[in-house]
């Protein structure tokens, strides 16, 4: 059989872990179950710390992103005139905007909670940085929603815009003013980034746990600084 | 392997072995999701969202005619905002800004090519059909030469100044030859709505690029008066706002601030200088953790306290 064969194999002396196939596969299942076991992945417990309404406005940013999703979903399925001809499409469009509006002011609160934490300690930077970068990437999501509008808004942003992105060098490949650009940027690229810095970021903060608060005592032991050369 | 380095309180971390207290992920994200998705419907209920009719070049010639002609013939000599544009539009001279010594325009170069007087114009005018009258003047136009073609631009542009529109256009008589003709044609095809489809058409059936009309309009007076009229002008805040009283983008708060104050909004370069510090800013956000003195500020701000406040009083009261 087969498998017998790949178990030879895996236990041959030849540098492959007992347990682990020699393959990019077998090498991610151990790097996933060893860095994201079930209980860190799904926690049902947390450190007792963890006890402040700050900490809600991660899962409400989260919450925030998924009805901006849908309803950009259920807009993209009518294409963009309905919501200018029908009281249900406005309605939607609605939800869309003000579910953006509650995202960026979720986001903006969990920012500055996890600043005023330095929540980077502890071989947390990545989950900083891809936090930051989230961020960023959803400023310009939103903005090419704003001149996916097919109004005087987006007109008035567009050619306001465009000053500052040429000034870049930027408007020579990324045209404001051009509406079938924006609006393939806003509904598939740049939501496809910003989920992917979501899920890497919320993958990071279940691998790394959720910071622990400053030691107002004497200090910490040295023994828990982070190991020199560490990209975390 | 890895070696210990000393530890740093912005830096690092004692592991937690106090106690845990049970937690209900799958809950937490659920009961978020419903209050936001009542929150969200909640506010499109009350307040719905803004959506105010576009300007097309029909209705700028239809609401502001003398605006129209008065910008078009600024597109036809070549001194329009557009024409007079740079990178990516044309290769102005001094046009471009610089950061420094470098300019990132003129490094991308010319990629979205505009002609104002064809584009904008002749060319359009040339889809007309059946204006014999009108064939012919275009025809004198282009052959003409520089000099004569500039001289007629001037004298229209002159006259265009004092124009009026009482049910027609009425422009004072001067030696501008067939500018005329072409002025007044021009008008009658952006009133008929024709001169909106000749600038968006791009060759194939589905036109979705709106580059040349939005130049268009944007050159004229009449837009940045409706924008003013609606506080979204530069100096009002400009694109962080939306029509009425929405919160718009409100996350572009401090790369709109810079516009508001010198030297951003004093120098030539503006553009790129607000868009320059903006780019180190976001930088240092990302780096925080990496920078002496910054990765300080929450420990020295001591706000934490008040974040873990009942972490801290029951170390105070086991003590």
């Amino acid at each position: 059989m087969s498998i017998d064969v790949e178990e030879h194999e895996t236990a041959s002396p030849h540098g492959a872990t007992p347990g682990v196939a020699p393959t990019w596969t077998g090498r991610f299942r151990r790097w996933a179950v060893r860095d994201l076991p079930p209980d860190k992945l799904l926690p049902d417990t947390q450190p007792a710390y963890v006890a402040s309404w700050i900490y809600v406005f991660g899962a409400l940013t989260l919450a925030a992103f998924a009805v901006v999703v849908l309803s950009g979903a259920v807009l993209a399925i009518k294409g963009p005139a309905w919501w200018h001809v029908s009281s249900a499409g406005l309605f939607v469009n609605s939800v869309h905007l003000w579910g953006t509006e509650l995202f960026f002011f979720f986001m903006v609160i969990h920012l500055w909670g996890k600043f005023f934490m330095a929540a980077w300690r502890g071989r947390r930077k990545a989950t900083w940085i891809t936090g930051v970068l989230a961020f960023v990437t959803s400023i310009a999501t939103a903005f090419t929603g704003y001149l996916s509008q097919q109004n005087f808004d987006s007109e008035w942003i567009g050619t306001q815009a465009k000053d500052g992105i040429n000034a870049t060098g930027a408007g020579a490949f990324w045209n404001v003013l051009d509406f079938g650009q924006m609006l393939l940027w806003h509904v598939l690229l740049l939501p496809l980034v910003v989920s992917i810095f979501v899920g890497i970021h919320v993958l990071l903060v279940r691998r790394r746990g959720v910071v622990p608060p400053f030691d107002d005592s004497a200090g910490a032991e040295p023994a828990q600084a982070e190991p020199a050369g560490t990209a975390s | 392997m890895s070696r210990s380095r000393s530890f740093k309180p912005d830096r690092d971390v004692a592991e937690w072995k106090g106690p845990v207290v049970r937690y209900d992920l799958f809950k937490e994200v659920t009961v978020a999701f419903v209050v936001v998705l009542i929150l969200a419907v909640g506010f499109a209920a009350i307040f719905s969202s803004p959506d105010e009719k576009p300007i097309t070049l029909k209705s700028w010639s239809t609401a502001a005619p003398v605006d129209f002609v008065q910008t078009a013939i600024t597109e036809l000599d070549g001194t329009s905002g557009t024409a007079r544009y740079g990178p990516p539009y044309n290769s102005t001279q001094g046009a471009s800004q610089k950061l420094g010594p470098v300019s990132l325009e003129n490094l991308a170069g010319v990629h979205i090519p505009i002609d104002t007087a064809q584009d904008f114009v002749v060319k359009p005018l040339l889809t007309l059909p059946g204006a014999t009258a009108l064939d012919g003047a275009i025809a004198r136009y282009e052959g003409a030469g520089g000099a004569q073609r500039a001289s007629w631009n001037a004298a229209y542009e002159k006259a265009a100044a004092k124009a009026t529109y009482p049910g027609h256009l009425s422009v004072p008589s001067g030696s501008y030859g067939p500018v005329g003709l072409m002025m007044s044609d021009l008008l009658a095809m952006a009133r008929s709505g024709a001169l909106d489809g000749a600038l968006t058409s791009s060759g194939q059936l589905y036109g979705t690029d709106y580059t040349k009309p939005l130049l268009f309009i944007a050159d004229g007076q009449y837009m940045a008066d409706v924008a003013g009229n609606h506080h979204l002008q530069g100096t009002q805040w400009g694109m962080m706002n939306e029509t009425g009283s929405y919160p718009g983008q409100a996350w572009l708060w401090l790369y709109t601030m810079w516009y508001q104050i010198p030297p951003y909004s004093t120098s030539s370069n503006g553009d790129v200088l607000v868009w320059g510090t903006m780019m180190i800013l976001t930088l240092l956000l990302a780096l925080v953790p990496f920078i002496p003195g910054l990765r300080s500020i929450p420990r020295r701000a001591r706000i934490y306290r008040l974040i873990w406040r009942r972490h801290y009083r029951s170390l105070s009261a086991g003590r």
